[in-house]
């Protein structure tokens, strides 16, 4: 590019490509045509030696049933908007919750230290347990001490169980994001004549919120997975709805329904994840 | 080595009662291992089918009706072994680790299509389960008042499919991994009523739910489509034609039902849901 500016001759005729673009466009079909190849191979072996299984057939027809899946899916799908609406209702309370522990264990007059003690059990206990272990000690658990309904609703505690474990993460999550912004910030921030709230407010937290972006994007996309986990204290929601599937029908192929709407969800938004995280070490550059 | 095997069964089977030298024959080289009949049960083994979890003690209906019918396909009761599955592992692909698998599997065309079921061994009515607070709150065993409340069931169970086609509840019901967390949800009244098979609802009514009461029964005999459990075999098992044979016998001489007297509580008393 650097000789585009050289002689006007190159200038006026950008379609005559250089030597070094014409090397380098050659690479790129051969490094191309390499990685297809390879990849035709390694499906093709998949396609043919997996198919040659003594158990194949038996996998084929117990896994990856047509007929089953036919009549399965759309019950599935009906089953997933359940997983979405509790989605919904959970992130943002647990993105509300995660900040709030997270401000907690950054609190530094001395007199709130109980805060700061609180925020750091809580994130110990509540990322300590399996997720699976709150849902039915909250599902079952509190609403055996006799709560009225609608008040021991297992959607309630149970979105109540992924809240608290998922906040747990999040908030450390924004506590690294919080700790990533360099002290002289702050000082500069308290030589403006800004409170110790304002600085959070308007220093810290935009600048952190920012940093640590994908790296929660990444925890609401296990929290999608992990809502399927309600489905053991009564929910019928996607998985739960499979496994009825599976016992009527003596059949996986459900499940493999279940796993493709999921990956539908998913992988648009691990992607999206990458894509921001790629962004954010590209504008850092 | 296999006629060795063979011959030392055989002899085994001869040393026997006379009762398995009659029949010894059917099931000989069937069998996962010559000379033992592997029976699956579930993990825990639930009441009233199984006592105590303990199979090998030939207590509950399910122990009882399995070693008559291994004493009837001419194995001894010290060659059967008990293994447990769960109903996952019953009919995933590939071999199984058991000749057949015994834990109240209803008979549907639909698994048949999957799995092989022997001949039935019971014929099961499906109870409502409820809390003795519902019926003085006023629920009274009749569809109409049924279908009002709050259900759940085990969501591995035919009761599902039946519950939709039979209550046809107002809201959609609630469903658990087993018998435990069904009760457990009515214990901190999240269901209303469960829908179970009639001898597990009596015992869960009995045993396991404080101010348990079974409200009512949908008889056997209501639908085209009766709830009948079968012993669940892998598909194409050549056992099958010996197990049924059994099976036959066992319910042809009077002794299945004997079985079922003893085990199974008369249910006659509970009423009949219209």
């Amino acid at each position: 590019m650097a000789e585009a500016g050289l002689s006007s001759d190159a200038a006026a005729a950008p379609a005559a490509p250089t030597r070094r673009e014409l090397y380098e466009a050659r690479q790129r079909r051969r490094s191309v045509t390499i990685a297809a190849a390879s990849t035709a191979l390694v499906l093709a072996a998949i396609v043919v030696l997996v198919p040659l299984a003594p158990g194949w057939e038996a996998v084929q027809r117990s896994f990856f049933n047509g007929e089953v899946f036919a009549r399965t899916f759309p019950g599935l799908v009906n089953a997933f908007v359940l997983n979405i609406a509790i989605f919904a209702w959970c992130a943002p309370t647990i993105a509300i919750l995660g900040l709030a522990v997270a401000l907690c264990r950054d609190v530094r007059a001395p007199v709130l230290f109980p805060l700061r003690m609180f925020g750091a059990l809580y994130t110990d206990i509540f990322r300590g347990l399996p997720v699976i272990l709150v849902i039915y000690l909250m599902g079952f658990g509190i609403p055996g001490l006799g709560l009225p309904r609608p008040w021991n609703s297992p959607y309630l505690w149970g979105s109540v169980a992924l809240v608290l474990v998922y906040a747990a993460y999040v908030a450390e999550v924004f506590r690294s994001g919080i700790e990533s912004i360099h002290e002289s910030q702050r000082a500069a921030a308290t030589s403006l004549g800004l409170s110790d709230r304002d600085t959070m407010r308007y220093v810290v937290l935009p600048q952190a919120i920012r940093n640590v972006m994908p790296a929660n994007m990444n925890l609401f996309i296990a929290l999608q997975k992990d809502v399927a986990l309600l489905s053991f204290i009564g929910p019928v929601e996607i998985f739960r709805q499979a496994g009825v599937y599976k016992s009527l029908f003596a059949n996986f192929t459900p499940y493999v329904g279940a796993a493709l709407i999921f990956l539908a969800i998913t992988i648009p938004a691990t992607r999206y994840a990458d894509y921001l995280l790629h962004r954010q070490t590209r504008q850092r550059r | 080595m296999k006629t060795l095997a063979f011959a030392l069964s055989a002899l085994a089977l001869s040393a026997g009662t006379a009762l398995a030298t009659e029949h010894g024959a059917c099931a000989d080289g069937k069998t996962l291992e010559d000379g033992v009949l592997t029976i699956a049960t579930g993990n825990p083994a639930f009441y009233p089918w199984v006592l105590n979890d303990a199979p090998e003690s030939k207590e509950g209906f399910e122990a009882a009706v399995a070693y008559a019918i291994a004493n009837a396909m001419g194995f001894e009761d010290d060659q059967v072994e008990w293994v447990r599955t769960s109903f996952d592992e019953a009919i995933q692909p590939g071999p199984k680790d058991f000749d057949f698998n015994m834990q109240q599997y209803s008979i549907t065309p639909e698994r048949e299509a999957m799995v092989d079921f022997s001949l039935p061994y019971y014929t099961s009515a499906m109870a409502v389960l409820t809390t003795q607070a519902m019926v003085d709150g006023g629920l009274e065993p009749t569809v109409e008042s049924l279908r009002g409340v709050v259900w759940g069931a085990d969501a591995n169970t035919t009761a599902v499919p039946m519950l939709q086609q039979i209550v046809q509840p107002e809201r959609d019901p609630l469903l658990y991994g087993d018998n435990t967390d069904v009760t457990a949800a009515m214990q901190a009244r999240q269901i209303d009523a469960a829908l179970f098979d009639l001898p597990t609802a009596l015992y869960l009514s009995a045993v396991v739910l404080d101010g348990g009461v079974v409200l009512g029964q949908f008889p056997a005999e209501r639908s085209e489509n009766p709830d009948q459990f079968g012993l669940l075999m892998e598909e194409g098992n050549p056992l099958k034609e010996c197990v049924d044979a059994a099976i036959a016998e066992l319910t042809e001489s009077g002794e299945l039902a004997a079985i079922e007297a003893e085990w199974l509580q008369d249910a006659t008393n509970v009423p009949v849901i219209e």
